[in-house]
């Protein structure tokens, strides 16, 4: 009888093998930057200084947007993402919501031929030439937006097309809400 | 309104696979025959949508319908026809798609070739592959939708990556998935099997020529993509070691595996529990493959967009689907009885070092392939795994199975002597090592204990798959080679042909970098290159530098070359397309790289020897395969009738080799 | 008893060469790990000096040179903290850029130099090698304007 058991067990191994593995695989997504909230949420929003896209002559920063609640949002004009929330973005333009661009990986004449025949949600925008703003915001890629409270703290780092749930469902309660890390 | 009738399709396609999945499984526990009786409607309905889903999303292409946001991403206006169809499976989602598609394909080819079969057993196996598509398809609909809209819609899309613009970007993807999704099948006959408790040797005369199937064409579909990478991404490479190259090679190394152990479940019935267990992991070496490529754990050239979300699902699936499997062979392995043992010297033994060594092979691969991952995991620094690494662990247990290939062919079954065998092949023995070492010294004028190693075996497997092909072509009165035998001795010559190429190649290949402006010449082992020429050129959807490059040999003219060096504007992206002048003993290979001032561009030129032998070797044992699979005895389905269990010794008719 | 004496001899020889095999895998796996340093951690000695390494960043605007006419050509790398100075002599990949990340292959060389066998570039427009974001994004690199 002992001698079944003992054989027996040895099937059971695959099995196990695969459920170690499988843990791996679900840490190892957990610790995608996409995955996790960044380490920047409840952080001070980098500062940083950029040409305006309209007027390079002019700069945008982050000094611009102290003392209100903004959303800053990562975009450029050849991402289908970005074209796919925009509507949207015009829609809380619309409704008074101020919203920052940072225009990353872009042509500027193609950025602003593409505003002029979509329609600009944006106070202003700031170009990202280098992307070394992008990459202090941890940004992963476009498009990407941010919420950040009159403090200048950042609350909500969105990645992928911001739409009506992802305005009600996460930023709208971060408002009200203390900061919290999820 | 069209894309809208694509999802639609798809939606009626998870209802069908669901009720695959669920009914037919229920009324073979329960006896319903009305239930069991659903399966291949159902298989045949689910085909039928996934298949119309497939074909909208190419008219949604060939349209250029840009409202919906996957032809966005993924085509442009000034795209050529071909490509705009072949985008179809050039992101994501479409891959997805494609993948349905080839599932559902197997599916019904096996709802149709099993009618001849008991009910019970293809109902289940019909069940199992019906949850597997279920998964898919609810993971596409759910997660993945490439009919998805853009609104407002852009004027033009984004374009095709300029990677996938190329011919073998046709047929690879499409090969490759017919393969990788193709071992669902040996995976639901296993499945099945489990679930009776009990498994004889028709199971495994049944399964095998489906498993040789998926397994050629998973063999075709790693060659085309090494073929393409070789010339499309340029410099000359044809494996990389890269994770997902490994996703793909991981279940053919398992495959093959599978094809050697059914050999001798079939013929022995013994093996059993063993190969039940090859089948599942191989399978789930394939979705590992698909969970390793689209969740974004590993980085590569290959991956398509990260989405961690995504990553989840498959995760969820490969739990479900592989765990599910694994647990139950946990319960049920063991209830698989053999039907006898055998002798140290036979081809039994022979067929279980082959496996052994090959998932020795796996699991290393396997290792160096997660083990970045792990660490990260762990939060340890992060690491990559160097090529070396793989190379060596490939060869390690290569070698040794090379060398007992050529016998092991010719064992007889149960036992043998072992002297006998020694003698029987002792020519191709001494010849192989004889021309081993001879023959570089004639053609490269020099040696090295590894190609010498390398050739020996490659040579060795070669001349011993021809020993009986050659018997009986010497004597006309010996007994006739039945398919299945010449399917083996063909495959086996293809490896051997493998083994050489890969040898001389990976031994004998030069590589140069240069800095030269034009009217500069220079030698090449053996032959001479001269830049004659630098121009600018325009193609449909893109702007190139082309350097013209002039070949010649002993001062005869061999052929003309032109790199190019292209910019597609709208991805904005630069790509080499290397110039190779291709003959069946060479390849010759120049690429333009960037202009490095002074009028002196950068260069990158290679010489590979027989380098098209190694894709002409796996086309080979492609064709092995498919003489194997389609031997008389599969092709005569009264001859399959599963539950009659053969006494132990009976001698199966000729051709049950 | 001979038979068995020959099994247990095959059985031993066997061992014997699997043990062999699993040490020289592992040999092979320890060799050819290859560990990620940022140009900080170059800078501040973390590096190993023999060993080759993966170092990651972004390749600085402006810092490409080529010695003219040759294949040789220097670029700094920086992880928006401190830059190192990365030697490369062959053809480098088309996605190669300023401005965009890199991950370069190689050794340190005695002046602090990066001399680098193998240059990997950004695979897609939304790729950034995972372990090049995480150690730039924990940059402080913004001074009070």
């Amino acid at each position: 009888m002992s001698m079944e058991r003992t054989k027996a067990w040895r099937y059971a191994i695959p099995a196990a093998v695969l459920a170690v593995l499988a843990a791996f695989f679900f840490r190892g997504l957990q610790l995608d930057p996409a995955y996790n909230e960044s380490p920047l949420v409840c952080q001070a929003a980098p500062e940083f200084s950029l040409p305006d896209l309209a007027d390079p002559s002019r700069r945008v920063s982050r000094a611009d947007f102290a003392g209100r609640t903004v959303l800053l949002n990562v975009w450029n004009s050849w991402c289908a993402p970005c074209r796919e929330e925009h509507p949207f973005l015009l829609e809380l333009a619309r409704i008074g919501v101020p919203i920052y661009g940072i225009n990353w990986d872009d042509d500027r004449d193609k950025a602003l031929a593409w505003l002029n025949e979509v329609g600009d949600p944006f106070v202003a925008s700031a170009v990202d030439e280098v992307g070394d703003v992008a990459i202090a915001y941890g940004v992963y890629g476009y498009p990407e937006t941010f919420l950040i409270n009159p403090e200048g703290t950042i609350l909500v780092k969105h990645f992928g097309p911001l739409t009506p749930e992802i305005w009600a469902g996460k930023m709208a309660p971060a408002m009200e809400a203390e900061c919290a890390v999820d | 309104m069209i894309p809208e009738l694509g999802q639609f399709a798809l939606v009626l396609a998870v209802c069908l696979s669901l009720c695959q999945a669920a009914l037919p499984l229920a009324g073979s526990f329960t006896g319903r025959t009305d239930l069991m009786l659903l399966a291949r409607p159902a298989a045949a309905g689910q085909f039928v949508f996934v298949g119309l889903a497939f074909a909208i999303l190419a008219y949604a292409f060939l349209t250029d319908d840009f409202s919906v946001l996957f032809v966005a991403q993924n085509s442009n206006s000034v795209l050529p026809t071909v490509y705009k169809f072949t985008a179809v499976w050039g992101g994501h989602e479409g891959s997805l798609l494609l993948w349905s598609l080839m599932l559902a394909s197997w599916t019904l080819a096996v709802a149709f070739a099993s009618r001849s079969q008991p009910l019970e057993f293809t109902s289940r196996v019909l069940g199992v592959l019906g949850i597997v598509s279920a998964g898919i398809l609810l993971f596409t609909l759910l997660t993945s939708n490439p009919f998805t809209r853009l609104l407002p819609y852009p004027v033009d899309g984004v374009d095709l990556n300029p990677l996938l613009q190329d011919p073998g970007m046709v047929i690879h993807p499409p090969m490759l998935y017919l393969g990788y999704v193709g071992m669902a099948v040996p995976f639901a006959f296993a499945v099945a099997a489990l679930l009776a408790g009990r498994l004889d040797r028709n199971w495994a005369r049944w399964t095998r020529p489906w498993t040789i199937g998926a397994w050629l064409f998973l063999t075709c579909g790693i060659a085309l993509g090494s073929w393409w990478a070789y010339y499309e991404v340029g410099w000359g490479g044809w494996w990389f070691w890269d994770p997902v190259e490994n996703a793909s090679f991981l279940p053919w190394l398992m495959a093959t595996a599978l094809v050697h152990s059914l050999a001798v479940t079939e013929r022995r019935g013994i093996f059993k529990s063993w190969t039940v267990l090859l089948a599942i992991s191989a399978f789930t070496l394939s979705l590992l493959g698909t969970f390793l490529v689209r969740s974004g754990v590993i980085q590569s050239i290959h991956s398509f967009a990260n989405d961690p979300a995504r990553g989840l699902f498959i995760l969820g699936l490969l739990l479900l689907i592989s765990g599910g499997a694994f647990v139950l062979y946990a319960f049920r392995a063991a209830s698989l009885e053999s039907e006898g043992g055998f002798h140290p010297v036979s081809r039994e033994s022979f067929l279980l070092a082959n496996n052994v060594l090959l998932v020795v092979a796996t699991v290393l691969i396997l290792l160096g392939t997660l083990y970045p991952l792990f660490i990260d995991a762990l939060n340890l620094p992060e690491v990559s795994i160097g090529e070396p690494y793989f190379n060596f662990v490939f060869l390690l247990p290569m070698l040794p199975l090379g060398a007992l290939l050529g016998y092991g062919m010719h064992a007889a079954w149960q036992k043998m002597s072992g002297m006998v065998l020694l003698r029987q092949l002792l020519w191709p023995l001494v010849l192989s090592v004889a021309l081993a070492l001879v023959l570089p010294f004639i053609f490269f004028g020099t040696n090295s204990f590894m190609t010498v190693v390398g050739l020996a075996a490659g040579i060795w497997v070669a001349l011993s798959s021809l020993v009986m092909p050659l018997g009986r072509a010497l004597n006309s009165d010996a007994v006739r080679l039945t398919r299945a035998q010449w399917g083996m001795c063909i495959a086996h010559l293809g490896v051997g042909l493998f083994i050489i190429a890969a040898t001389v190649t990976s031994g004998y290949s030069v590589e140069q970098d240069v800095a030269a402006r034009v009217g500069q010449r220079w030698q090449l082992a053996g032959y001479e290159l001269e830049f004659r020429d630098l121009r600018q050129i325009e193609g449909q959807n893109f702007t190139a530098d082309e350097a013209e490059f002039e070949v010649r040999k002993d001062g005869r003219y061999v052929a003309a070359l032109r790199p190019q060096r292209r910019d597609y504007p709208v991805r904005e992206v630069v790509m080499t397309e290397s110039a190779i002048d291709a003959t069946a003993f060479r390849d010759v290979l120049i690429a333009l790289s960037d202009s490095v001032g002074d009028g002196a561009w950068a260069v990158h030129a290679r010489y590979k020897p027989l380098v098209r032998f190694i894709w002409i070797a796996c086309v080979i044992m492609a064709l092995g395969g498919l003489l194997a699979a389609t031997d008389s005895r599969y092709m005569r389905p009264k001859e399959l009738r599963a539950g009659v269990k053969p006494a132990v010794g009976v001698p199966l008719e000729e051709g049950g080799r | 008893m001979r038979a068995r004496h020959q099994r247990m001899i095959f059985i031993g020889a066997v061992g014997l060469a699997m043990v062999a095999a699993a040490g020289l895998a592992y040999k092979a796996f320890k060799t050819n790990l290859l560990y990620y340093y940022s140009p900080s951690q170059v800078l501040a000695g973390e590096a190993p000096v023999e060993r080759r390494f993966r170092l990651g960043g972004l390749v600085v605007e402006g810092s490409f040179e080529r010695v003219t006419g040759t294949l040789t050509a220097r670029f700094l790398v920086t992880d928006l903290k401190s830059e190192v100075e990365v030697e490369y002599n062959k053809t480098f990949p088309n996605l190669f850029q300023e401005g965009k990340g890199v991950v370069a292959h190689g050794t340190l060389a005695a002046d602090g130099r990066f001399v680098a066998d193998t240059i990997l570039a950004k695979h897609d427009e939304n790729y950034t090698a995972p372990e090049v974001l995480e150690s730039l994004a924990g940059s402080e690199a913004w001074a009070e304007e």
